[in-house]
């Protein structure tokens, strides 16, 4: 190294000022908080989040326990009625986000890891690599859920982490694919290839280059999943293969239905679990979509595509020789 | 030698005179990719495709020397560059480095090598990874090869390198992201993090063909100090005024080869073959009053999938002869020119 | 037959302020004159060309005007530009060449504009089209081709051809060449001057080449105006700039370009251009100049007249303060 002088003069466009600095959370701010859609989607899911949590302390009565008659309407002591057995149909509500946000929540958790995983491996080393697991990922894609969900179920029996395993099972291949692509664009990169020539090895590359990049991408899919699964949840347990033990809002619309609750015109046995499923599926949607679109500027509108400029009087404070 | 300047063509001939031994020998080098036959070309078992980027290339490049491998695009001089670095595997020749053949080295042989020979890419906005400081890219080949123990030492190599590559002072640059360098400022970046593991050899592919005009000088006059410290540079451009500035010598390629080699200037004023002639006669001038009419040759330079018979230049060439259909010309001493200055061509 | 009088354009930023982008241009072409607008990135030289189009965004705000034989094509924006735009003025965009849909043919592609203009349609279109085509060197039955069959070179004759397509008297082009090998820049160089010019083969067209390259417009252009954080900070005809700058940006920008034959240092000009986002005291390139005053710092240069047709933004030129400052 002693072969080289320092050099003089060489620093002078170096020594300028340099272009802004903006803050690396600038992102987060811009994408996700600047974004209505987003920062409603977040907001709907934190009153959700917490009632999953802190529901043993906000349930009115004991979800599992007889607390008035059968299908009592909504009422200033019941607010959403009761359920074919007289209990309290919010405290089941209520009761049954935790399961359903749980379970939607691991269960993309595993399709993430899975998907992810597959998907790095498949676009990093490419070649027999890749085509070997892109097969096995159009296998299971092409397997119809329901069916699959099913038959699991009624192999492996009810518990909720079968159901969870199950999901993350049959919802990895989308994510693998989308990940797949993204490393390969990654791959092609010249700083991939300088690390690569600077003598880093794969490992590096991967963990340092590679998984930063398509990390943002990886999140913004997961919470696309989280909906995915909350919704196959919902019909799993719906159909009957849900775990027997607990209550989600799967379960409590199969009670309702097996409960005859639309014979007997109690709607809000059916309605408030349906609903919530709704919007907890839209607000997750909302969160995912606008993190999506933060990462892919081209999902914008092009700039010259509307061409409408406004036209300015001069004001005199210019000094336009 | 301390008062040379780029500018100076008297030192510059002493320091190519005095520069060191062999660094880099390439001899009869060839890299070949396979293309794709399509679905169709498969079934129907269309013979396999091969485009011959690099056919039989050689020369040298020599310790404190600056050698320029100038053409248009697809005349094979990236993927020569590609193929030195073992980035791309070749089908024959040998490359030596200080005298080893590092052309048949496994991959975990190499990496010594690796540290030794360090390549500079095009495109600053590309070749730093977005989501590492100044001190993360910098740090990473030492990291990567281990050279140096503990932080402070660390420290101290990052430091002295970024002050060899002109961002000074490190503070300054040290904590920035890529986003907040201006472009002169991330390729003094990329070559700050090839100083640091101490190469002797220095690639430049297109060093500065995507900056402004008014940092590429300090860019290049970066390198030609690296050049006088006694590193051995090969510069990719297709910048044919660059090349004569900076360089000591210059390889011209077409199609795969070279097709004539000389000291710099030599090459530049005093063009043999008829393809350098023609390069030379279409670099725009920066005096308005020397319009020269160009010698514009027709057409692009050709598809090396199905490589013209003889010499690759004649369909092209406007003083080809019938025999140049035929003849494949090798390089060769130009007479009444400089020392070293060769062509490929029969004609001369 | 072209002015620019006083062009400002002021692009939203996202954080409520503004940008001004190009701060009171102005310039005139004379039928068949070509001009090279010249200078670093971001120093407003494609903005000027797209205003002058009425291409911008819109977050931009426009002020100033663009008379075109005498008549301010801005005077009600849109509304005035359009019916302008393709007819009178027309654009080859930077990376035009790449820009071609790659599922229709060269010859639709070229044949739209007509088609949107109204000026040709059917047969006398396609006739039309193949005429184009000749006319920057390509054999007119390519034109059923697609993008992918032609060269790099090719596709770029082809957008000229676009360009063409309503025969405007003003072609604006951005950066023609900057993706091309010289073999090819050189071809297209010479079409445009073919193409432009007071001989021009077949319009008498003018043309603002935009450009980093110095060299380029050295060769091409009659005019150059040396561009500087949206300023034009001198114009002149190309010899007079190259042999007597006036301003030291433009001895600085050619002494940074090297020359093939040139034995001269090439010189780097040390720091980077000013940000546009927040107003300028004094000139603008006073931080990186060579040869600045003490009154560069405080009052900004107005534009001056040197030999005739020599204009500068420069207090070097003022005999009063160049005095004094000596």
């Amino acid at each position: 190294m002693s072969l080289i002088e320092p050099l003089q003069n060489a620093s002078e466009d170096a020594l300028a000022e340099g272009v802004q600095a903006s803050s690396r959370r600038g992102f987060v701010r811009a994408n996700l908080l600047g974004n209505k859609q987003a920062i409603f989607g977040l907001a709907v899911l934190a009153v959700f989040l917490f009632l999953a949590v802190f529901g043993p302390w906000i349930e009115p009565y004991d979800p599992l326990a007889k607390t008035g008659p059968v299908y009592a309407p909504p009422s200033s002591a019941h607010w959403l009625g009761t359920d074919d057995f007289g209990a309290d149909m919010l405290s089941l509500v209520i009761a049954g986000s935790r399961v359903s946000l749980g379970v939607g929540f691991f269960a993309a958790v595993v399709a993430m890891v899975i998907g992810g995983s597959v998907g790095v491996l498949s676009g990093f080393f490419g070649g027999k690599t890749d085509t070997f697991l892109m097969r096995i990922t159009d296998y299971v894609l092409v397997i119809p859920d329901i069916p699959l969900m099913i038959i699991a179920a009624a192999l492996f029996g009810r518990s909720l982490t079968n159901i969870i395993i199950i999901i993350g099972i049959i919802y990895w291949t989308s994510t693998a694919r989308l990940i797949r692509a993204q490393v390969i664009a990654v791959r092609e990169r010249v700083y991939v290839k300088r690390a690569r020539a600077l003598g880093a090895g794969n490992s590096r590359i991967v963990f340092k280059h590679v998984l930063p990049q398509v990390a943002p991408l990886l999140i913004a899919n997961t919470v696309l999943m989280v909906a995915v699964a909350i919704f196959a949840e919902t019909y799993i347990t719906f159909l009957g293969l849900g775990d027997p033990s607990t209550i989600s809002w799967g379960r409590l619309i199969e009670n309702a239905f097996n409960g005859e609750a639309t014979i007997n015109n109690a709607w809000w046995a059916i309605a408030p679990p349906g609903i919530c499923v709704t919007i907890v599926i839209l607000a997750l949607t909302m969160v995912g979509q606008s993190v999506e679109d933060g990462l892919n500027p081209r999902l914008k509108v092009g700039h010259l595509s509307v061409r409408r400029f406004r036209l300015r009087p001069l004001n005199g404070k210019l000094n336009s020789g | 030698m301390s008062s040379e300047r780029p500018g100076d063509r008297t030192g510059r001939v002493l320091s190519a005179a005095h520069s060191g031994g062999p660094l880099l020998e390439v001899e009869d080098l060839v890299t070949r990719y396979q293309i794709s036959r399509g679905l169709w070309g498969t079934v129907a078992r269309q013979p396999k495709l091969a485009v011959s980027a690099v056919s039989g290339v050689s020369f040298e490049v020599r310790e404190g020397e600056m050698m320029a491998l100038v053409g248009e695009s697809g005349c094979g001089k990236t993927s020569t560059a590609q193929t030195v670095v073992r980035m791309v595997q070749h089908e024959s020749g040998s490359i030596r480095f200080r005298g080893t053949e590092i052309g048949t080295l496994s991959p975990k042989e190499l990496r010594a090598f690796r540290r030794e020979i360090q390549i500079i890419y095009q495109d600053p906005y590309e070749s730093l990874d977005p989501r590492f400081t100044v001190r993360d890219t910098i740090e990473e080949p030492l990291r990567v090869h281990k050279t140096v123990s503990g932080a402070a030492e660390r420290e101290r190599v990052v430091r002295d390198a970024m002050e060899r590559a002109g961002l000074t002072p490190p503070e300054l640059f040290l904590d920035r992201y890529p986003h907040e360098l201006s472009g002169g400022q991330r390729q003094r970046t990329a070559i700050a993090a090839a100083l640091a593991l101490g190469p002797k050899l220095l690639i430049a592919d297109e060093p500065v063909s995507m900056l402004d005009v008014s940092v590429r000088a300090g860019i290049l006059q970066l390198l030609d100090g690296l050049r006088k410290g006694g590193m051995g540079v090969l510069m990719i451009t297709h910048d044919l005024s660059t090349a004569a500035h900076f360089a000591d010598r210059i390889a011209v390629m077409y199609l795969g080869r070279i097709v004539e080699e000389g000291p710099a200037r030599d090459v530049v004023r005093n063009p043999q073959h008829p393809y350098t002639k023609a390069l030379v006669s279409v670099v725009p001038k920066r005096d308005p009053d020397d319009r020269t009419v160009p010698q514009i040759l027709t057409g692009e330079t050709p598809n090396p999938v199905h490589l013209p018979s003889g010499c690759r230049f004649h369909p092209r060439c406007p003083v080809a002869e019938d025999r140049c259909t035929t003849i494949d010309p090798q390089l060769r001493d130009v007479a009444g020119a400089e020392r070293g200055h060769r062509a490929a061509c029969v004609l001369v | 037959m072209i002015a620019v009088e006083d062009l400002h354009v002021w692009f939203d930023l996202p954080d409520g302020k503004e940008l001004h982008a190009v701060q009171g241009v102005s310039f005139q072409l004379q039928e068949g004159s070509r001009l090279g607008l010249v200078g670093e990135s971001g120093c407003g030289k494609t903005t000027t060309i797209l205003a002058m189009m009425g291409l911008l965004p819109p977050t931009a705000s426009v002020s100033g005007k663009v008379l075109l034989d005498g008549v301010d094509i801005l005077e009600r924006g849109e509304e005035s530009v359009s019916p302008h735009r393709w007819n009178d003025i027309a654009m080859v965009f930077q990376g035009a060449m790449n820009a071609f849909n790659p599922v229709r043919t060269v010859g639709e592609q070229i044949a739209e504009p007509m088609k949107l203009h109204k000026s040709a349609s059917g047969r006398e279109a396609d006739a039309r089209v193949r005429e184009l085509l000749e006319l920057v060197g390509i054999p007119g039955d390519r034109a059923s081709r697609y993008p992918h069959e032609f060269s790099g070179g090719m596709r770029q004759r082809a957008a000229i051809a676009m360009a063409l397509a309503c025969a405007p008297k003003v072609l604006l082009a951005d950066e023609p060449t900057t993706a091309l090998d010289v073999m090819v820049q050189a071809q297209i160089l010479e079409l445009l001057v073919d193409l432009t010019g007071t001989l021009g083969k077949e319009l008498g067209m003018s043309m603002v080449l935009v450009t980093h390259d110095l060299p380029v417009v050295a060769q091409v252009c009659d005019l150059a105006a040396v561009m500087y954080a949206g300023e034009i900070v001198e114009m002149s005809g190309i010899s007079a700039v190259y042999h007597q700058p006036m301003h030291p940006y433009t001895r600085m920008l050619f002494a940074a370009t090297p020359d093939l034959f040139g034995d001269d240092e090439v010189l780097s000009i040390p720091g980077t251009p000013p940000r546009l986002d927040r107003e300028i005291t004094g000139c603008a390139f006073r931080p990186r100049c060579d040869s600045a005053l003490g009154v560069c710092e405080t009052v900004r240069p107005a534009r001056r007249l040197g030999s005739p047709g020599h204009e500068a933004r420069c207090h070097l030129n003022d005999p009063a303060i160049a005095q004094a400052g000596s």
